[in-house]
């Protein structure tokens, strides 16, 4: 436990030390939450409405897809990952630990962009705050999993930057934090229910904001437990301690099997 | 000392269609320490990481301190401790805290006193990403000792290391072994496997070329002492002058220098011969051929024993 603890808090701190983290945890969903602020709230008044959520979804998705998964790679690449195994740091750990200090990192984001929202951008507060904090948790469950397992299964820190980009940039765009999930095609609205960020933005909508959602939202909350649990569990079923000497349990396409959850979903939910 | 503490039995490690190691055996005992030698690609970093639990042997039985390194690493990593050619730490971390970490991952105290001994007490509060090569490997060594492992290994420790640190990383490893530590150093440092090694295999190929004490491993060498012989005179200048178990002679520095395949008679008969012409003999200095010597004629002559 000791251990445990210690390595947490070491996480913890990196998580501000090293800079590319504290931008990506920090820097960059602040600056972008002070930006839409500023601009979207002129252009677009009824983004008032969802952007605490939108904000909070933003902070997780930048904080774990663009911040995790090279940590990783970076690590298992320099033989970081074999010092830890001769020393008896359990995979296990290695993995879930920086999950958590991450998770921590965005929870803090969220606690200032709730707290400054209504002040600077006249933005409502959650009407159920129990809603808002499942919702929260399980995104961020859901998007450290995601980013674990690419951490994981990626080959080098380029092709993590394509993977986490596969999953970042369509959640920008059809997730429904900039525009709302009911004004895309259905086509698109089908492909978007394969993100986590429409999940936890159609949970926020229907359990956090009390507005309408665009389908189940108690539907949303089990699919981002889900696939949170099926990416931890695959991420270490096919964890690898070595660049250099591949010994893996898995083929990593097994990694796409976190998919399953929503591909159930496109077609339960409505 | 005849305790065995690590077994290597036909061990064979192959990847692709190389054989990186193939099927060598040997044994190390309680509080001995012994060498690898061979050039690169030799095998030594195979050895070393398959008794690590870094790798999986593809055949063969590899054990230590009754241990299979391959399936039982939480067992293995209280046994061991473990300083790697190639490994790393968080650029973020500092000296403290990687030694609290790995302490506490191995259940015990920090042993910040190490940090201290290797001429790292200035440097506790520096991130790693800042500490020159040496200071790293300094750093990994102090954690690879910090919870008494019984059992040490060392991929090529002295590497980048100067002349205090290299001294202070020796004596630390003679006091371990006095406590019963068992030492595994794999080097290219031939004068640190002379000096540090009661052991020695010579790897070639993925096999042993040689095994034994450095003296054995010198002794059976083909290898010629060399004899240079500085008089006051000139009773040894001329070229035609044989004299027993020589094989070659050359002149340098005002030395005359004799190759010789026995030493005894050929240094009694140069003397005898100085003597005879009413000479005076000034300096004469023997070179039996060192480990290096013999280290460069298996590795040119490829011989596997």
């Amino acid at each position: 436990m000791n251990a445990f603890i210690n390595h947490f808090s070491f996480e913890f701190r990196t998580g501000i030390r090293n800079k590319t983290l504290l931008l990506m945890n920090y820097l960059f969903p602040l600056g972008f939450y002070a930006m839409m602020g500023l601009l979207m709230t002129g252009i677009n008044p009824a983004f008032r409405e969802t952007m605490i959520p939108a904000m909070t979804i933003f902070a997780i998705l930048a904080a774990t897809l663009l911040g995790l998964p090279d940590g990783l790679v970076t690590a298992r690449e320099a033989g970081i990952f074999r010092s830890y195994k001769i020393n008896g740091v359990p995979a296990f750990s290695i993995l879930i630990i920086p999950a958590l200090t991450t998770i921590l990192h965005t929870a803090m984001v969220t606690i200032i962009i709730t707290t400054t929202a209504p002040l600077f951008f006249d933005a409502p507060l959650p009407v159920n705050w129990l809603g808002f904090v499942v919702t929260l948790l399980l995104m961020a469950f859901a998007c450290a999993g995601f980013s674990v397992l690419i951490g994981v299964v990626s080959p080098s820190s380029r092709m993590t930057v394509l993977w986490s980009q596969l999953i970042f940039l369509p959640s920008m765009l059809l997730s429904g934090m900039m525009v709302p999930y009911s004004m895309l095609p259905e086509v698109m609205s089908k492909i978007a229910q394969l993100l986590p960020a429409t999940h936890a933005m159609n949970a926020f909508r229907g359990l956090a904001q009390n507005l309408t959602a665009d389908f189940n939202p108690i539907g949303s909350l089990i699919i981002l437990l889900a696939s949170g649990v099926l990416a931890f569990g695959l991420a270490i079923y096919l964890f690898n301690w070595d660049s250099r000497n591949m010994t893996r349990r898995g083929h990593p396409l097994m990694a796409l099997l976190v998919l399953l959850p929503y591909i159930i979903g496109m077609f339960l939910l409505s | 000392m005849n305790e065995p503490v690590i077994q290597v039995k036909d061990f064979r490690k192959i990847y692709g269609d190389l054989v990186a190691v193939d099927g060598i055996s040997f044994e190390v005992h309680r509080g001995e320490i012994f060498g690898l030698l061979g050039p690169n690609g030799a095998g030594k970093t195979s050895t070393l990481e398959s008794l690590e639990g870094l790798r999986t042997p593809d055949s063969g039985l590899l054990r230590v301190m009754d241990v299979d390194p391959a399936c039982q690493s939480r067992k293995l990593h209280k046994l061991i401790g473990v300083q790697l050619q190639n490994s790393g730490l968080p650029d973020s971390i500092n000296l403290d805290e990687a030694m609290k970490f790995f302490c506490a991952y191995h259940g015990t105290a920090p042993r910040y006193d190490l940090l201290d001994r290797f001429g790292l007490k200035e440097k506790r509060r520096t991130q790693y990403y800042k500490l020159s090569a040496g200071q790293q490997r300094r750093l990994g060594l102090a954690l690879a000792v910090a919870h008494n492992p019984p059992v040490l290994f060392l991929d090529e420790p002295t590497a980048g290391l100067d002349v205090a640190s290299r001294i202070e990383l020796h004596n630390l490893m003679r006091e371990l072994q006095k406590t019963g530590t068992t030492i595994i150093l794999a080097t290219h440092d031939m004068a640190e496997a002379n000096d540090m090694a009661g052991r020695l295999a010579i790897l070639l190929q993925g096999k042993i070329a040689a095994t034994g004490t450095p003296l054995e491993l010198t002794a059976a060498g083909v290898g010629f002492t060399k004899v240079s012989v500085l008089t006051k005179n000139s009773s040894l200048s001329d070229p035609e002058l044989n004299f027993p178990a020589v094989s070659r002679r050359i002149v340098k520095d005002e030395y005359i220098i004799y190759y010789s395949t026995d030493i005894g008679p050929t240094v009694s008969a140069i003397i005898a011969n100085i003597e005879a012409q009413k000479d005076t003999l000034v300096d004469l200095r023997v070179e039996r051929p060192s480990l290096e010597d013999r280290f460069l004629e298996i590795t040119t002559t490829g011989g596997v024993q």
